[in-house]
């Protein structure tokens, strides 16, 4: 599976949102069978980022080179986790239909949902742990199930790269063990992930490398030269006042034009 | 049969002292509700056929435009159309078209309707102005243009003649088979335009953010729901009126809700509800012809609602109150096996000596919790029709041998729960026995599961662990050595 070209490569990235500038200069490259955390303060444009790359937020400048073509001729290879907190679990489907939902793409416009999906389907649900759950309503999922569901509906599109934003948010210990079994069953296999992630104890466990983003790169590389307390200093302390003063001046005055 | 007719004269003859029945039709109500019924009039056909093809393609685009949370588009689409149809008549004329044609005046409806959804959709791309703000600006200047160019064509004879006022309130029984046609067309097109975009349309509706990473343009769906709503306004103008469309666009796909958590049944069920609704509505209104069909469709649909609300056998309100009390009747009956097993574990641990019968007093139980004499009647009826409890001899209430062994399953799971609390969640042992209590009857077998393993490893499964504090009851020291210190590992 493992391809020579990079997986995700970002350079001169700069995303605004009307205008006011939420990333700056952003600029990295993934090598393929890794997996990358991006750790940063909130309101660091973490998110932001990954929409950037999936072109679901406007650039204001930069290129994404996702396995060396732009994002609309790779999107296949691309699984994408949104945030758990990003939809309304109230909603009238079954475990089943959301995972089903990952293979929307292969199925087509006119196509049907056969029994080979709906099996895929379900051995995805098998793979994080909740095989049992296929059947329903999304509403009864605990938050852990909620996001192993999400898991799976990426999980069942195979792609070669992998986008997640924030997966261990307010899970429990099992379900955060289970994603962490399949992050490194990817990595096996010679996928990639870049993972959105909280939790600063747990990054040098769970990551090769690491991007420190608040609204510009701090700093990347390889998780044990780069996730140093003076990098971790510089991401999350009081150093970007000047940066975000400079923001806020250019927010007012964009505001008034 | 005979005596139905009887009584369905009566109370009509009863209601047409206050409300007198469509006048210049003869007849007795027997002979109009029957012709009714039997359809024996083209036109009533015509008019109850297109009301109810109406309400079925409103309640299945509802759906959608609910779940999207988007559901008062459909009332700014409706109020949009207005300038549509004024201006159709306006300028058909020059086009050679006559401006009374209700086809032109339709699709003039359509197009200003189009035109009300890429507005909305400009306005909310625009920085600083939200969903709300975009609806209300495009109701309200669409309407007003509309109101203005209906005031200047109804200045001409023509245009009075026209009667394009009626398109503000509906008048269902104006249709003609033209018009029911139209109807089922653009129905049968709406259905079918669902029907082909139905996972996209789902998509959208529930992560519209893995839908854009899935490579489907959102705007080009909303824009896709949005001329579906147009579609169902621009038929439903003449039967129901722009004001009243909201109704059967919200409501009936809001009852479905009631009913089912499948996607696809909640299509099915608002449909049927939409489409009763546009039956009934207008067979009521044929009935009592000086009744606004628009507002006899609404009310209708409205009392299909109330129902969904009570009765719907997912979260109507009569369902959630006897899961509520189904809930409280399992809480109340794990209470009084605990209890009673409970005090006999304590009256054991005072005298030393081993008791095998588990009994205790009606008194006793009372002091217990805080329940009435009357709840705990009641749960004591209830445990002996269960055979889980019997009174016995001695007037006291006493286990049966199914009664001990779901005690003991209750008792363990309640004393891991509780160190569960005092070991891992810091809960003072005073209070641990109230917490428990809120928590453990909600808990699942995987979690009893998980609890076992993380307290009880150097135990035997299974077996009961003592309790961590002190019991009620009996005042025994010997409850309360077993103090959390002992077990934490």
């Amino acid at each position: 599976m493992s391809d020579q070209t990079l997986p995700l490569s970002i350079q001169d990235l700069t995303v605004a949102w009307h205008r006011r500038p939420v990333i700056w200069d952003v600029e990295f490259d993934v090598s393929p069978g890794r997996l990358v955390g991006i750790v940063g303060p909130n309101g660091a444009g973490k998110s932001t980022l990954l929409k950037a790359v999936m072109d679901l937020v406007p650039k204001a400048s930069g290129r994404v080179e996702i396995f060396g073509r732009p994002w609309r001729e790779s999107r296949q290879r691309v699984g994408y986790v949104p945030q758990r907190e990003s939809v309304d679990w109230d909603f009238p489907v079954s475990v089943l239909d959301v995972v089903t939902m990952g293979l929307y793409g292969r199925i087509g416009w006119f196509g049907r949902v056969r029994r080979v999906h709906r099996e895929a389907a379900r051995r995805a649900l098998e793979q994080v742990g909740i095989g049992e759950l296929a059947d329903r309503q999304i509403s009864q999922l605990s938050g852990g199930q909620q996001q192993r569901t999400f898991l799976a509906r990426a999980l069942v599109q195979e792609a070669d790269l992998y986008l997640m934003d924030e997966p261990f948010a307010a899970v429990d210990a099992a379900t955060e063990q289970a994603i962490v079994g399949i992050l490194r069953s990817m990595r096996a296999a010679g996928r990639t992930a870049v993972v959105i992630h909280h939790d600063l104890h747990t990054v040098p466990d769970y990551f090769d490398s690491v991007v420190l983003l608040n609204m510009r790169v701090v700093a990347e590389g390889p998780t044990h030269e780069v996730f140093t307390r003076e990098n971790l200093e510089r991401t999350y302390g009081g150093r970007l006042t000047l940066l975000e003063e400079a923001t806020e001046a250019l927010r007012r005055r964009e505001q008034r034009l | 049969m005979s005596g139905f007719w009887q009584v369905a004269d009566f109370l009509v003859s009863v209601v047409a002292d206050f409300r007198p029945l469509a006048p210049g039709v003869a007849g007795s109500f027997r002979d109009r509700l029957s012709s009714l019924l039997l359809f024996e009039h083209y036109n009533t056909r015509v008019v109850v056929l297109g009301a109810m093809l109406l309400g079925l393609a409103s309640g299945l685009v509802g759906c959608f435009t609910l779940l999207r949370r988007r559901a008062l588009v459909g009332d700014a689409l409706s109020h949009a159309t207005l300038p549509g149809v004024g201006l159709a008549f306006l300028l058909a004329p020059l086009a050679g078209y006559d401006g009374g044609n209700r086809l032109v005046l339709l699709a003039g409806a359509a197009v200003s309707g189009t035109a009300g959804a890429l507005a909305i959709l400009f306005i909310r791309s625009l920085p600083r102005l939200k969903e709300d703000a975009a609806l209300g600006i495009v109701l309200s200047v669409f309407f007003g243009a509309g109101v203005a160019l209906l005031t200047v064509v109804q200045q001409s004879s023509a245009g009075r003649a026209a009667g394009l006022d009626r398109y503000i309130f509906g008048q269902a029984a104006s249709m003609t088979a033209d018009d029911a046609r139209l109807i089922a067309v653009t129905a049968a097109l709406a259905a079918l335009l669902i029907a082909c975009n139905f996972r996209s349309l789902t998509l959208l509706c529930f992560d519209e953010g893995y839908a854009a990473a899935q490579g489907y343009s959102i705007p080009l769906l909303d824009l896709l729901l949005m001329f579906l709503v147009v579609l169902i306004t621009m038929i439903g103008l003449q039967a129901v009126g722009l004001i009243l469309m909201i109704a059967l666009l919200v409501i009936p796909a809001a009852a479905a809700r009631f009913w089912t958590n499948r996607l696809w049944v909640m299509l099915l069920i608002s449909g049927l509800i939409g489409g009763l609704s546009g039956f009934l509505g207008a067979m009521l209104s044929a009935v009592f012809a000086d009744l606004p069909s628009g507002a006899v469709i609404v009310l209708t649909c409205s009392l299909l609602f109330f129902l969904s609300l009570l009765l719907g056998r997912e979260r109507g309100v009569l369902v959630r109150s006897l899961r509520r009390r189904e809930l409280s009747a399992a809480i109340d009956r794990e209470h009084l096996l605990r209890g009673i097993w409970e005090l006999r574990e304590s009256a054991v641990e005072f005298s030393g000596s081993v008791v095998e019968r588990r009994a205790a007093g009606f008194e006793e139980l009372l002091s217990l919790r805080s329940w009435s004499i009357g709840r705990l009647r009641a749960q004591i009826r209830r445990a002996s029709a269960e055979g889980l409890v019997w009174l016995n001899s001695e007037g006291a209430i006493e286990l049966t041998r199914r009664g001990v062994m779901e005690a003991e399953r209750l008792v363990h799971h309640h004393r891991l729960w509780e160190l569960y609390l005092i070991t891992h969640a810091d809960v003072a042992a005073s209070r641990v026995d109230r917490e428990a209590d809120a928590i453990e009857h909600v808990l699942e077998p995987e979690l009893i599961a998980r609890l076992e393993q993380l307290l009880l490893q150097r135990q035997r499964s299974g077996e009961i662990p003592a309790s961590p504090h002190e019991m009620g009851g009996f005042q025994s020291q010997v409850g309360s050595v077993a103090s959390p210190e002992g077990r934490q590992s």
